[in-house]
């Protein structure tokens, strides 16, 4: 009882102090500072019609790097926590008969899910969307395949190589920008002051290209953080 | 009360979800339902500092038609904050990260002693 009124006073006390924000709230009706220059001068420098990923791939881009960093620190931490033991990899997941429809199912829908994250973090500059968005795209699908059948081998050597190669690649495209005349490190423009034509596939200098990069490094992540997920059910039949 | 309109509904949704989720780490007493009410207060607070970004009557910060018919071709004038959305953007994907690694311990913790209520995992209580 004095357990729960606690919990009830926590939560009206922190409910309070929300209503005091929210009732001195008042919507904005302009930007004004570093917004205001991001949103002006944002497509003529960096050339990318989505001005969140602007800020995200190329104004911010050592924020992305420590971001991918800390995913994959979360995705070796699990590998490390989960650790299976020699013996138990030969075993398999007791099997639970999956439902035809998923399995069928998920036959047609897993290539178009992969393909429809390839496109969402190939026009992350152009469209909502990016290599986050469209890497937990792909990473839905081995989930979707995992689902469908709980034995399933998914190939660790692919995992492996394409998080590491897209990784390496992001910090190399990351060097060039820093090479090139006046970009710093993760500056876009590689290709130099040609940005491509506005609005279109391969504009805004090397943002699709870091994007895709992320796209491929994020999906490979969380694809095996789900692939530890599954083989720790593995269990001596 | 003439001066609500999006920015006030999402910043309320965003104060209620918080409060929804602290009240379910608070008083569950599953693993698994602590976890779920971890994320939904991540999502309220995502929510909540997407709203804080909210410009009256402006779009999202993607610069197509729609943006240069409403600003008479000042960018600036027709988009909402690009600022909160893409800290969001990382809030996110460090909320993924730490939902994975509560699962991964919360399998551990099931390992060890069969059961997820956390009122049996006492050990270090004295």
């Amino acid at each position: 009882m004095l357990r729960n009124t606690l919990l009830a006073l926590v939560v009206l006390v922190m409910g309070y102090m929300f209503y005091n924000v929210y009732s001195n709230y008042e919507t904005r009706t302009e930007l004004a500072g570093i917004s205001q220059h991001f949103a002006s001068k944002g497509a003529e420098e960096v050339g990318a019609a989505n001005i969140v990923t602007a800020i995200v791939v190329t104004y911010r881009g050592f924020d992305t790097l420590g971001e991918v960093t800390i995913l994959f620190l979360t995705a070796s931490i699990i590998s490390f926590f989960l650790k299976l033991k020699d013996e138990d990899e030969e075993s398999n997941i007791k099997n639970h008969d999956t439902s035809e429809l998923l399995v069928t199912a998920s036959q047609i829908l897993i290539p178009i899910m992969f393909l429809f994250g390839i496109y969402v973090f190939m026009n992350g500059h152009l469209t909502p969307g990016g290599g986050f968005q469209g890497g937990a795209i792909i990473a839905t699908g081995v989930a979707l395949m995992i689902l469908a059948n709980p034995n399933v081998q998914i190939n660790q050597h692919v995992i492996h190589w394409v998080e590491s190669i897209s990784g390496v690649s992001f910090v190399l495209i990351g060097v060039v920008g820093l090479l090139m005349m006046d970009g710093g490190f993760l500056s876009n423009k590689m290709f130099g002051d040609n940005l491509g034509e506005f609005g279109t596939l391969f504009s805004a200098g090397a943002i699709p290209i870091i994007y895709s990069f992320v796209g491929l490094k994020v999906g490979a992540e969380i694809s095996n953080i789900l692939n530890k997920y599954q083989k720790s059910q593995k269990e001596k039949v | 009360m003439e001066n609500f309109d999006l920015g006030h509904i999402s910043l309320l949704i965003g104060f209620l979800l918080i409060l929804v989720g602290f009240w379910g780490v608070l008083t569950q007493k599953n693993i698994i339902k602590i976890i779920v009410g971890f994320t939904i207060l991540n999502t309220g607070i995502n929510i909540l500092m997407v709203s804080l970004g909210y410009v009256r009557g402006k779009t999202a910060p993607i610069i197509d038609n729609a943006v240069t018919q409403v600003g008479n071709h000042d960018v600036s004038a027709s988009v909402v904050d690009p600022v909160p959305q893409a800290l969001v953007l990382t809030a996110i994907v460090i909320g993924f990260g730490v939902t994975a690694l509560m699962l991964a311990y919360a399998m551990k913790l099931y390992n060890a002693k069969k059961t997820l209520e956390i009122n049996k995992f006492n050990d270090l209580k004295w």
